[in-house]
């Protein structure tokens, strides 16, 4: 009897909820560490990066809207589904990086462990970020962060996974959507993650994942007048340069790339640079003989 | 009857200026390298102060490498020893806020009122503020031991000529970074004075340097590759190029640009302090305030009767000489600037809004511009959408919160905004929705050390004020 012939996955891209083909219809190879054939990824043109920053804009309402204990239960439960399939992004992320099993095993526990971490962090960045400002006179007046709204975000190229997560959770966690460039090398499990979060309680278009160029791709969202934050972890020091040109056109909050070792414990820096203070006064009454004042 | 106002001129014999002024470059006063030289008028009459040196490329080389090497020093120094620096500065400009009202007045234009009951006390209130965190940066929410990150270029406009001043230097030698700082070339003279204060504080040489000049002189400030932070304060478009000249390099960027503030009025809003809080909204300082409440957005149903009370009271409003203590409005910073309210504000009859000004005279000399307003404005119009930076309202009318909100929102800027309403629960959901960086419920233009002020959108990124005003010069 010869052995069974495996079924293969289309690896569709990740916009406002659902998985469409690349506009383009072009598809690239994607090869493992050794060049040999693991699948076909879309090419994202740059009308697939429009498209979805539409959706993203379209769910910051929602998603920024909704009580930071809701947000954190729904990233909770991304991580729930993570954990279920953990063996499938383990085999993704050991024939993406040419890791041994138990490499990429741990590089997949460090990425849920890392989505746990900024899940429990979302309603707390607001009780360290915010502040009431002792100001001397009889105001009110009260200091907090709200997210920027649409994020633009490069994965870095290395870490396929680990590095992926630890690059979209904290965007989100703070009420952000994103439009994330896949690694352009190993984008397999960033497509995944797609279908984990589709099925998780992620309203759809808080995630959008593309993949294909990312020096293709990133310089239309980079001057896309609609996105308000950019992080360039995952482009090299020259395309950085020249996206970080490009958002300056409509100010955007830029994110420069950084030497970052994803295992380790990140900091609140991947959130808070995608956040606004807003303060907010307003004069107190002075009861008693003073008599009130506006 | 009415009694005339007799006249109440604060005097000028507390200042004593100088003919000219150098640059102010490790210590000491010197020369522009190039040896050009620019006046500086007073906006009210156009008489010339002073001559004060044009800084070259190569004077802003000289000014950062004096800070870089003064930066060794002043950053090894313990917190308590730099808090009190600032403690002293903060007592000096006490001590001399008279004069530098005075002179504040003389070289902007702004009435003696408020340099001498807004600028200079805060001025004053933002050294103690950051003298009180030079020696609790391990407290501030950075991590323990931050860093600064070496020396600061500063740019500041001329609206606010020392305040500005003061919001830059006065956290960036706390967190222990040094400065080159670029004042406005309209005001460069409270800047000048200022480098005498730092003097008498005995400040180390070179922690302080500053490089009078022009457009050119700044721009070669942000771009010197020894500046390890930009900080600048003025217009979008400048602000844009700026973002352009710092890309890709490991320079920190903090931005306070522009704004087109919408001050909202709720039919349930007390009229009279609601009119007081849209006068002092966008004729604070000529208008020529980046948090400026500009756009007037009026409930439909109280539309008539705000307009009477607020015309009622732009006609008691007083124009003319700055240093009279019962002055208003004073003079537009130059001609340049009157010439560009002017174009803005004939655009808004050219397209078709109703223009109204109270009856005032305006001095001979001088750059002068009557308190106006618009109204029958739309969104369309170039004075709903583009900083106008005068003394000139548009008033918009709304039905519902929800058209409030969208309509406030509606702009490129993102800066300021205003509420008036009795109702708390209306006026915290307008809040919430509002994408501006600083939201005045029931009152207007108001500020503090303690308070983070900046902007969403193209108003800028960065918060200057509080503790978020440490973050911008330390390595986090």
């Amino acid at each position: 009897m010869s052995e069974r012939l495996t079924v293969f996955k289309t690896y569709k891209l990740f916009v406002g909820g659902k998985f469409p083909r690349s506009e383009s219809g072009r598809v690239y190879e994607v090869t493992d560490s050794k060049g040999n054939w693991l699948a076909n990824a879309p090419l994202s043109s740059r009308k697939d990066a429009r498209d979805a920053v539409v959706a993203a804009r379209k769910a910051v309402g929602g998603w920024s809207g909704a009580t930071a204990y809701n947000r954190g239960q729904v990233l909770y439960r991304v991580a729930e589904m993570l954990e279920g399939r953990r063996d499938q992004f383990a085999a993704e992320v050991a024939e993406a990086e040419g890791l041994s099993k138990a490499k990429a095993a741990a590089q997949v526990d460090a990425a849920i462990d890392r989505w746990v971490w900024y899940a429990g962090w979302t309603d707390k960045i607001g009780q360290i970020t915010g502040a009431t400002n002792p100001v001397a006179g009889p105001f009110f007046n009260v200091s907090s962060t709200e997210p920027t709204g649409v994020v633009a975000v490069l994965a870095p190229q290395e870490s396929s996974f680990l590095g992926l997560v630890s690059v979209i959770a904290p965007a989100i966690a703070t009420g952000n959507t994103v439009v994330v460039v896949a690694s352009e090398k190993a984008p397999l499990p960033a497509l995944s993650l797609g279908e984990v979060l589709a099925t998780s309680d992620v309203p759809g278009g808080v995630v959008n994942v593309l993949s294909g160029r990312t020096a293709e791709i990133a310089p239309s969202l980079a001057a896309h007048q609609d996105v308000n934050a950019i992080d360039l972890a995952g482009a090299d020091a020259g395309l950085a340069k020249e996206l970080e040109i490009a958002a300056a056109d409509n100010l955007k909050r830029v994110l420069r790339p950084q030497a970052v070792d994803w295992a380790v414990t990140p900091g609140t820096d991947r959130m808070t640079a995608f956040l606004e203070t807003r303060t907010v006064w307003h004069p107190t009454g002075s009861l008693g003989a003073g008599g009130s004042s506006y | 009857m009415a009694f005339e106002y007799a006249p109440a001129p604060e005097s000028r014999a507390v200042v004593d200026i100088a003919p000219s002024y150098g640059l102010f470059i490790d210590g000491e006063f010197t020369e522009a390298s190039g040896g050009k030289v620019f006046k500086t008028i007073s906006p009210s009459t156009e008489e010339v102060l002073s001559e004060v040196a044009q800084g070259s490329a190569e004077d802003v080389d000289r000014a950062v490498k004096a800070a870089r090497k003064a930066f060794e020093k002043w950053s090894a120094l313990p917190g308590a020893e730099r808090a009190k620096y600032l403690f002293r500065i903060a007592r000096i400009i006490q001590e001399r806020s008279r004069e530098l009202a005075v002179l504040e007045t003389l070289d902007n234009g702004k009435p003696i009122k408020e340099t001498r009951d807004a600028d200079l006390p805060l001025v004053a209130a933002h050294f103690f503020y950051y003298a009180g965190w030079a020696d609790k940066l391990d407290h501030a929410g950075y991590g323990a031991n931050p860093r600064p990150l070496g020396v600061a270029g500063q740019v500041i406009p001329w609206n606010f000529p020392l305040l500005m001043l003061a919001w830059k230097i006065a956290p960036a030698l706390a967190t222990g970074n040094t400065v080159v700082l670029k004042p406005a070339e309209t005001t460069p003279l409270s800047a000048l004075f200022f480098a005498d204060i730092c003097r008498q504080a005995g400040l180390p040489k070179g922690v302080v340097n500053i490089v009078t000049g022009d457009g050119t002189t700044g721009a070669a400030l942000v771009a010197h590759e020894g500046v390890n932070k930009v900080a600048f304060t003025g217009s979008t478009a400048v602000g844009k190029a700026i973002a352009r000249t710092v890309a890709g390099t490991d320079k920190k960027l903090t931005l306070e640009l522009g704004g087109k503030g919408a001050n909202i009025v709720f039919d349930d809003a007390p009229i009279d302090q609601a009119v007081e809080g849209i006068v002092n909204g966008i004729f604070f300082n000529q208008g020529q305030v980046c948090c400026a409440g500009s756009r007037l957005l009026v409930q439909e149903s109280i539309h008539d009767e705000l307009l009477d009370s607020l015309k009622r009271r732009l006609s008691t409003l007083r124009l003319g000489d700055p240093l009279d203590k019962n002055t208003d409005i004073g003079a537009i910073n130059s001609a340049e600037q009157l010439a560009r309210i002017t174009e803005l504000a004939d655009s808004g009859e050219t397209e078709g809004a109703e223009r109204w000004a109270p009856a005032c005279e305006l001095p001979e000399n001088g750059f002068w511009f009557r308190p106006t307003l618009f109204t029958g404005v739309t969104q369309a119009h170039r004075i709903a959408r583009e900083e106008i930076f005068g003394p000139v309202l548009s008033v918009l009318t709304f039905r519902t919160p929800g058209e409030a909100v969208a309509k406030a929102n509606n702009s490129q800027y993102g800066l300021s905004a205003g509420i008036w309403t009795e109702k708390g629960s209306r006026m915290l959901a307008v809040a919430g929705k509002l994408r501006a960086g600083v939201i005045w419920a029931n009152t207007f233009n108001k500020f503090d050390p303690t308070s983070p002020f900046g902007g969403f959108k193209e108003s800028g990124f960065g918060r200057e004020g509080g503790r978020h005003g440490l973050e911008a010069y330390l390595d986090v």
